[in-house]
């Protein structure tokens, strides 16, 4: 199993939660396992063909999986995958 | 008893004494690097802001045995060589730091500063602060990686605040505090009785008051010194560059992803770092986009998200002290970047979790075909400025 750290802004899609376990062999599975837990969160995460969305970026540990094997960066027990959109608050 | 001229001859004899040729061609031969020679000026604070050797740290004898590991380090085996005007108190000082610290290679050069310039030697003459300045920033000059030098740097700094919001507040505040000598702000909103939960540069009296000008009042309560520009405008495309030109830092607090993309496309042309924040709720975000040495804005987040999953603030709502961490951290990244001491956030972006107290930190890598960084700053053209992906569809989504 792996965890998930859900960003503010999915956190509605997933029952307020701030982390999900989610498993998989690879980082693929486990987002994906996460949208079959959490319906919500598939159009969020990802693109009508299947790709994640480019908006969002998705780190296994400390590391962006753009510089990994993307979706097939394989997944061990207990790491932790990170999702991150963009946020833009700031001033007013 | 013997006489205090006896005393130091006997003392000269039990230490090393260089003579000033030899300190001269240490000094011109790589001295600096960290991995020579520390020269230390042992004479009082007036002497050495007349004139010093290059590159020599200032501990005064008085403060001799509690500043020189702050100057020097704790290696004892270190070559430290100490000077003053003539040879006898760095004597004194090279026995101190013999015999009761331990340190195993000490030498005081012989004849002082005064034969040094008899030879014909170069000296560097410091700026110096006023006696006000340096009661102000008395507690930075304590600090070996601020110091006099870093404290120069500080008040020759001009540094950009994109927002005098959340974030812009508090750095405003503090850099001015720290002595950042100009302190630009860019912001077109006046002070509401709504922003006062967090944006701490402003009042109760100044509400309905331009920001810019009660940051301004603020600042100046804080340190008359510092130089305001104020620019009571929204920053655009056709702005940006004539604003944010000749600033040596910008500090992002903006509210929105078009202007984030914009204002990285234009310090990328510009070459200008930007340390930028932004907050939500109870997390914030924090990293320095420093052009051509780490990652851009667009390295990490290649397309803005479409608005639903971007609420700002005044949408959803922060923690009033978020904005305050958040925006003293970019004033740490600020005077980081400006005194060149320590690492900076380039390469790395930083959560903070306010309700779990948590802090994530994540890599981000410059991108080899990012649209803006991987190429030449002079082949990006004002056409292609703060354009993104789906970019008109975003804007009509935002509103």
């Amino acid at each position: 199993m792996a965890t998930i750290k859900i960003p503010p802004v999915l956190r509605g899609s997933v029952g307020g939660e701030k982390e999900v376990e989610a498993s998989g062999s690879d980082v693929g599975e486990v987002l994906r396992s996460l949208a079959s837990q959490h319906p919500e969160t598939e159009s969020q995460l990802f693109s009508e063909d299947g790709a994640l969305n480019r908006y969002v970026n998705v780190y296994l540990n400390d590391e962006d999986v753009r510089v990994l094997d993307g979706l097939e960066t394989s997944v061990s027990d207990g790491d932790t995958v990170v999702i991150l959109p963009a946020m833009a608050g700031g001033g007013p | 008893m013997a006489s205090g001229a006896e005393l130091i001859r006997q003392i000269k004899e039990q230490i090393e004494e260089v003579d000033p040729k030899e300190v001269h061609e240490i000094s011109s031969n790589g001295h600096g690097n960290g991995s020579g020679p520390v020269i230390v000026d042992v004479r009082e604070q007036h002497e050495f802001e007349e004139s010093h050797l290059p590159g020599a740290v200032h501990v005064p004898r008085g403060h001799l045995e509690s500043r020189i590991e702050g100057a020097v380090g704790s290696d004892r085996s270190k070559r430290v060589i100490l000077y003053c005007a003539s040879g006898q108190r760095s004597a004194l000082a090279a026995h101190t730091l013999q015999e009761l610290l331990g340190y195993e290679d000490v030498a005081s050069m012989r004849g002082g500063i005064t034969l040094w310039k008899d030879r014909g030697y170069e000296v560097e003459v410091p700026r110096a602060l006023t006696p006000e300045q340096r009661e102000r920033y008395s507690r930075h000059l304590l600090v070996p990686e601020v110091g006099l030098e870093g404290q120069m740097k500080l008040l020759d700094a001009k540094v950009l605040l994109l927002g005098a919001g959340g974030l812009g507040s508090p750095a405003a505040l503090y850099l001015a505090a720290a002595g950042v000598g100009t302190l630009g702000i860019v912001d077109n909103d006046v002070v509401d009785l709504s922003n006062l939960q967090r944006q701490v540069a402003h009042s109760n009296d100044r509400i309905g008051v331009p920001k810019v000008d009660s940051a301004e009042i603020s600042i100046h309560e804080i340190n008359p010194d510092v130089k305001v520009e104020k620019y009571p405008v929204r920053l655009g495309a056709d702005n940006i560059m004539e604003i944010i030109e000749g600033y040596d830092v910008v500090v992002d607090g903006l509210d929105n992803f078009p202007t984030r993309y914009l204002l990285n496309d234009a310090s990328v042309r510009l070459q200008i770092p930007v340390v930028s924040a932004s907050i939500l709720g109870f997390e914030g975000q924090l990293s320095v986009f420093h052009p051509y040495e780490g990652p851009c804005y667009r390295c990490l987040y290649p397309t803005p998200p479409p608005a639903e999953l971007a609420p700002s603030c005044g949408a959803a709502g922060v923690l009033g002290v978020l904005p305050g961490v958040m925006g003293l951290l970019q004033s740490v990244e600020v005077i980081k970047l400006v005194t060149g001491a320590g690492d900076t956030m380039a390469g790395r972006l930083l959560l903070y979790d306010a309700l779990g107290t948590t802090f994530t930190e994540l890599k981000v890598r410059r991108d080899p075909d990012c649209p803006i960084c991987s190429r030449d700053p002079g082949d990006i053209s004002d056409e292609e400025m703060g354009v993104f992906p789906d970019y008109e569809a975003f804007c009509a989504g935002a509103g």
